[in-house]
């Protein structure tokens, strides 16, 4: 009996259990300060299911050691691309996000393959490289919003007639296309499951994990692992290497798309700029190292980084009477991403 | 050696790696100027028991130990190896720890070098100290002289050959001025013998300075000849401490795997056809601190080749050079035909496999599992292990492919590990150095290279592992090139030596020739001179 709890321990990693129990301490608390735990339940999962395609962009990269993918952004715009796009033509419902997604990916796939040849020159140094990216790919989308020849009167501006808008409703194109496919509701409404949006996140987990189960899934994984070892075996290092943050920027690309549709808006400009950190954040809390990551760190990970950051608030709120959500949520969200970025993780298998 | 208070006594030691028991009950005591030899099988314990006296983070990262260590009159518990150094320990590991973009000087005193007096640290404290380059370079020269060799101590450590680097590290402890014990994981398992008396020659001058030495080898003539006292290991506990004037090589090996172990095989009849397997036609190759020149040979069909010769002479860079590790020109034919150079992927087409002499950087994927290290070459490179799905599309990992194949070479080569599923890195490095062969082994090529082939494996586990060979050559007819620092091995074992003296061969003989022959080759072809010196002083001793 002993032997079983500290072999749970064991595998799950003292952090993550400490978090857990926290959460799990917030949902026993709400119904105490007029919190109802099945809303509350409810928004938790709808954020996992907006967040965690975003969250396993980390994947890849972080198995062939380019590290945590602090250059999502530049997926992002990718995604944002597509999305504008099929505004843009005005194609509406699953089509439209089809669409959506068909013009990103090879978008997202041409900037990661440029992404990647800038990585494989600094090698070491990857984390630091991807962030200035991530951010310069914002700064740059910043000037081509305003330039880009898009003139759908949903998304420019109302008064200067060229330019888009800083948020674009997706309201009668897309919006919630994937969440409401096959939803379902309990209890009057107060419990609502994305069952569509969680269809296309456990797809995507999926594919991931099958991609590592390939051929070329284990030698980037052995790159990752060890590149001198690997090129012994006559694995072309840079060309794992790319493929790999290929992935994790297509992912980023679709990531946004899915994020969009249930948010139902589309941000553009800094929009992207500070969208790294929480997926970080959430895959190193889910257990992951800096180069490792399973399908389980995602799920795990992302579910109790979001759990925390709707349940907190809402519980902090009513117990002081006072709307300082948004204040709160800045605090926690920050707190855990400095808090996960200091612990070096050791992954268990 | 009458001592009043011993330096070191190591009381109930015992230590358990998540249920999986590796010392119970270790208890010895060792005085002040003694050397004392620690043998045992792969996997005994040996380097176990030596992080747990250094206060290795693995020793504590999993869980602490049992049992109590006093060292120099007090209890011992080192929470860091920066408390074990402060105490007056000094550990050479079983892989290298040098800094590799660092200098021999800047690796010897790093942390302790030599200062001068600023005017900045009257502002800024001691930190500020200009360093004294000077002053280093002959405290860097004095330690490495202390221990028998010499080298410019501006050399990289990067681009050091292996022994080189052994000597470096043992260096380094040495000019700490307080050392009281100096802990040797298998020093001597990369040098040519020659190299390795000199070392054991240092050895001695130490203790009769009054540092006391802790010295594990697999070498066991070495252990009889240098050390006071000799304890042996089998898993984990202590089954004999003897002094060497009351045993021989083969009751320590008997002890050791607790069976009798047979003496060396006898020779092999050659398998060795006319058709020649490689041709290599001036080959030079830049490999750090092994650079090759000028090397021309041919390999016939069948044939176990040998490249012996002494350390940095450039032996290990021919092997290197020919799988595409380093940057490598002239010419290499395989079965007549011409083959790429700088392209592992090319030298792995033509049917040949490398097991490395490096086994941390190039041999081993330390985070994965053993059945991992084992198929990932042959799956790279000839889709074994694979599963064709959706019609060759996909290109499915066959896990249970690989579980069978790591289970057989578990089986086969006696690898001591809880599961196939273990982390190379929690292997001990004979098991480490087995899991290398057998991932060259499940290759199946026509063209085997090995590098070190027994280093740091175990008497019991060396038979095995050349049997191995043997009946790979005469079973699958591999043409097997063995690069090795032992020449007995090379000569028990292979059709033709070759002796590579700086970056060239200078001699290729059958391996019946006699032994005097091959020494005479290492030294250019000239009377040796140092080498019987050293000799003649061994013989005294
Ligand atoms: N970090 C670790 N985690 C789990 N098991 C470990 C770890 N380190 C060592 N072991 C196990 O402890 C046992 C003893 O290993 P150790 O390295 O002490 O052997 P050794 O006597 O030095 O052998 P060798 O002669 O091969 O170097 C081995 O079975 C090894 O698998
Ligand atoms: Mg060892």
């Amino acid at each position: 009996m002993g032997g079983h709890v500290r072999k749970f321990i064991e595998n799950a990693g003292w952090p993550r259990i400490i978090i857990g129990l926290f959460l799990l301490s917030l949902y026993a608390a709400a119904p105490f300060v007029n919190v109802r735990v099945l809303t509350s339940l409810s928004d938790t999962l709808v954020r996992v299911g907006m967040n965690g395609v975003l969250v396993l962009a980390m994947v890849p990269m972080v198995q062939s050691g380019c590290g945590l993918n602090f250059g999502l952004p530049l997926g992002i715009i990718a995604g944002l691309l597509g999305a504008t796009t099929s505004v843009q033509f005005e194609a509406r419902g699953l089509a439209g996000f089809g669409f959506a997604i068909l013009v990103a990916v090879p978008i997202a796939a041409a900037l990661g393959f440029a992404y990647a040849q800038i990585l494989n020159r600094v090698k070491g140094e990857e984390m630091m490289i991807a962030t200035y990216v991530g951010f310069s790919s914002v700064a740059v989308m910043c000037m081509a919003w305003l330039l880009l020849p898009f003139d759908s009167p949903v998304m420019i501006w109302g008064y200067g007639g060229t330019g888009l808008r800083t948020t674009i409703s997706t309201e009668g194109f897309w919006r919630h296309v994937l969440s409401d496919f096959a939803a379902f509701g309990l209890d009057g409404g107060a419990f609502y499951f994305p069952t569509g949006m969680f269809l296309f996140f456990f797809m995507m987990l999926f594919l991931v994990w099958a991609f590592f189960r390939t051929k070329t899934g284990t030698a980037i994984t052995a790159v990752g692992s060890n590149p001198e070892f690997a090129r012994a075996s006559g694995i072309d290092v840079n060309r794992m290497r790319t493929i790999s943050v290929m992935l994790s920027t297509v992912l980023g690309a679709l990531g946004i798309l899915v994020y969009d549709q249930s948010f139902g808006f589309i941000q553009l400009y800094m929009g992207p700029l500070y969208m790294a950190f929480p997926a970080v954040a959430a895959i190193l809390l889910g257990g992951a190292s800096v180069n490792k990551a399973t399908m389980v760190n995602v799920v795990v990970g992302t579910f109790l980084f979001q759990g925390i950051l709707t349940m907190t608030p809402s519980v902090i709120n009513s117990l002081l009477q006072s709307d300082m959500s948004e204040v709160i949520r800045i605090i926690v969200s920050n707190g855990m991403i400095l808090y996960a970025l200091t612990r070096k993780t050791q992954v268990k298998r | 050696m009458a001592q009043l208070e011993p330096l070191l006594t190591m009381e109930s030691v015992g230590k358990e790696f998540f249920g999986n028991r590796v010392l119970s009950d270790v208890t010895f005591s060792l005085g002040r100027g003694e050397i004392l030899g620690l043998v045992g099988e792969n996997g005994a314990g040996k380097s176990t028991l030596m992080n747990i006296l250094f206060g290795m983070p693995v020793i504590s990262g999993t869980g602490g130990f049992e049992g109590k260590i006093f060292f120099d009159g007090r209890e011992a518990r080192f929470s860091s190896p920066f408390d074990a150094i402060d105490a007056g320990i000094g550990m050479v590991h079983q892989e290298f720890s040098l800094l590799p973009g660092f200098t021999v000087t800047e690796n010897i005193l790093l942390n302790r070098e030599s200062t001068k007096y600023n005017l900045l640290v009257e502002v800024f404290g001691d930190r500020l100290r200009t360093l004294d380059r000077k002053d280093m370079r002959r405290r860097a020269e004095a330690a490495v002289s202390a221990v028998g060799f010499s080298i410019d101590p501006d050399t990289l450590a990067s681009e050091m050959p292996v022994g080189h680097k052994q000597f470096t590290e043992i260096a380094r402890e040495i000019d700490r001025s307080h050392t009281k014990l100096l802990v040797l994981d298998e020093p001597t398992a990369v040098l040519a013998e020659s190299e390795a008396e000199m070392l054991v020659q240092s050895l001695r001058g130490l203790s009769k300075k009054g540092i006391s030495i802790i010295f594990i080898s697999h070498r066991l003539q070495e252990i009889i000849d240098l050390c006071d006292k000799i304890v042996v290991l089998r898993d984990g506990s202590i089954v004999k401490e003897t002094r060497p004037a009351e045993t021989d090589i083969f009751q320590i090996a008997n002890l050791m795997v607790g069976r009798n172990v047979e003496s060396a095989a006898e020779r092999r009849r050659s398998m060795a056809s006319t058709d020649v397997a490689l041709d290599v036609d001036k080959l030079w190759v830049d490999m750090p601190g092994e650079t090759v020149r000028d090397a021309t040979f041919s390999v016939q069909k069948g044939e176990i080749f040998g490249i012996g010769g002494l350390a940095g002479q450039g032996k290990l860079g021919i092997a290197n050079g020919i799988m595409g590790l380093f940057a490598a020109g002239g010419s290499v034919s395989v079965k007549g035909r011409k083959m790429r150079l700088n392209d592992p992927a090319a030298s792995l087409a033509s049917d040949m496999a490398f097991v490395s002499e490096d086994r941390r950087g190039v041999g081993l994927l330390l985070d994965e599992s053993i059945d991992w290290n084992i198929a990932f070459t042959a799956m790279q490179v000839h889709d074994k292990f694979v599963k064709k799905l959706l019609g060759g599309l996909v290109k499915w990992r066959d896990d249970a492919a690989m579980q069978a194949a790591a289970e057989e070479y578990i089986k086969i080569l006696d690898i001591k590990c809880t599961s196939h599923r273990q982390r190379a890195v929690e292997l001990s490095g004979g098991n480490q150095q087995k899991v290398c062969l057998a991932k060259a082994f499940v290759v199946s090529p026509e063209i085997l290279f090995v590098s070190e082939p027994t280093r740091g494996i175990d008497v019991g586990a060396k038979r095995l592992v050349l049997d191995t060979l043997k009946r790979v050559n005469e079973e699958l007819g591999t043409t097997i090139i063995i690069t090795s620092s032992e020449l007995e091995e090379l000569r028990s074992l292979c059709d033709r030596i070759a002796i590579v003296d700086s970056g060239r061969i200078s001699g290729i003989r059958p391996a019946t020739d006699p032994a005097p022959e091959f020494g005479l080759l290492m030294m250019g072809g000239e009377l040796p001179e140092t080498g019987s010196d050293i000799d003649a002083k061994g013989g005294d001793a």
